[in-house]
């Protein structure tokens, strides 16, 4: 595929692989922020050709493994209720909740939906007119405006059998919070690419200037993320904190105007909870009063319960840099793909998913 | 993705309204009520769950390319910021 197998070709990977054994001349941490870098770095091999002074270090980049147990207990609620639809990505199905998964009450009759785009929701509605569908909206700056746009659409439609839980998120303040963690200690970041098309790398501006990190932008295809790693390593090496763009293909400075206009004119920043964060403030989207119509916590009168992590499981570790799957006591023996406890190792994102996949 | 069609708002009010993309020999429908400039057949968009969220540059990705060739020849000067 054209602007897709240039990026992939071998003969570059190794070039870049060797330049960047060449640059790191000394132990470098990196966290890369984005569930995609994760699976990325993983499916095209790149592990096995870094640098081993180079470690790579996952964050808190993968929408579903950040939503809140808590969260996850409404949505499955929600499912139980009668004539309600649930429509949602396909990740969050297998995603334990304290008690179930919204799999599992599927299995028991419940009626949960796999959709490719929020807007698949209302075309639910519309051919279930005596059904409620709530659309679960998981995802970063990426994913939100999409749903935004769907709450206009359905406004527009007059549609009054489709809403949304909102349980959308964005990426700086616990990217802000992790660098303000004095058990976190690393050199830079590798920045997400798909949220970084929404905000612009303007976003990120202030971990390099506050906290002095270096930061690179990355595309996803193999030579994306190993040039992005070379100009990451340089800047470490020379004492720079900079915010570099190594994906301006598709990245700006100034990000995506009209997605943002359409994310505010839906949705207001709100406290939410992130697994093994906490609450971190206003850094969740919450829908306007005026689209209150639409939004399932107010149409369903939905109580969001704070509960418990899974007994064991170290998600909430792995997705602030502090430890690596292998490090959790449940990784690969009670908690397998097949049979999940965190979400970590449900979500095709997640950290302990691909180092399952790619190295057990 | 790259457009093969741009489909107008059909009450006239919104403009272009969404557009059929080539995904792999495969042609589907993605909204174009996020993107800043509509895009035009021929263009290559970024696709997020039925969003287009981005047209990519062509005159970027050519500049993307160039550079990693000259970063892996070890021609670029061994720093600097990038593009």
């Amino acid at each position: 595929m054209k602007y897709v197998d240039e990026f992939r070709d071998p003969e570059l990977v190794g070039s870049l692989a060797a330049e960047l054994d060449a640059v790191v001349s000394r132990p470098v941490r990196v966290m890369e922020v984005c569930g995609t870098h994760t699976m990325s770095i993983f499916r095209h091999g790149l592990r096995s050709l870094l640098p081993e002074e180079l470690q790579l270090i996952s964050g808190p980049g993968c929408p579903v493994c950040v939503t809140s147990a808590g969260h996850v207990d409404a949505f499955i609620s929600m499912a139980q209720l009668d004539n309600v639809i649930i429509a949602t990505f396909g990740d969050l199905i297998r995603v334990p909740g304290t008690h179930s998964s919204l799999d599992r009450v599927r299995a028991d009759g419940a009626r949960v939906e796999v959709v490719y785009s929020p807007m698949d929701g209302l075309t639910l509605a519309g051919s279930n007119p005596d059904k409620t569908v709530v659309f679960l909206g998981v995802g970063f700056e990426t994913t939100c405006p999409g749903i935004a746009a769907t709450i206009l659409e359905a406004s527009r439609r007059r549609l009054d059998n489709f809403c949304v839980f909102s349980a959308g998120k964005i990426m700086p303040p616990p990217l802000r919070a992790l660098m303000q963690d004095p058990e976190l200690s690393i050199d830079g970041l590798l920045c997400p690419g798909h949220v970084s098309i929404i905000t612009g790398t303007g976003a990120y501006r202030f971990l390099a200037d506050e906290f002095g990190i270096s930061c690179v932008v990355s595309g996803f295809e193999p030579t994306d993320v190993l040039r992005a790693l070379i100009m990451l390593v340089r800047q470490i090496n020379e004492g720079r904190a900079d915010v570099e763009n190594a994906y301006s293909r598709v990245v700006t400075e100034e990000g995506n105007k009209q997605a943002r206009a359409i994310l505010d004119t839906v949705f207001e920043l709100e406290d939410t909870p992130w697994r093994g964060l906490g609450v971190i403030a206003r850094s969740g989207f919450g829908i306007r009063e005026e689209f209150a119509p639409w939004d399932a916590v107010k149409k369903l009168d939905i109580i969001v319960q704070d509960v418990p992590e899974p007994k064991g499981c170290r998600c909430g570790d792995i997705l602030k840099g502090l430890c690596l799957p292998p490090d959790c006591p449940v990784y690969g023996k009670r908690c397998t793909p097949l049979n999940p406890i965190g979400p970590c190792m449900v979500s095709s994102e997640g950290t302990c998913a691909a180092y399952y996949k790619y190295t057990m | 993705m790259r457009v093969l069609e741009i489909i107008e708002d059909p009450t006239g009010l919104f403009g272009a309204h969404s557009a059929i993309v080539d995904a792999d020999g495969i042609s589907k429908e993605v909204r174009l009520d996020l993107v800043d400039h509509p895009p035009e057949p021929g263009d290559y968009l970024i696709v997020h769950a039925g969003f287009a969220v981005n047209t990519l540059s062509e005159h970027e990705a050519l500049r993307n390319l160039q550079l990693m060739r000259e970063m892996a020849e070890g021609l670029d000067g061994g720093g600097g910021p990038g593009a």
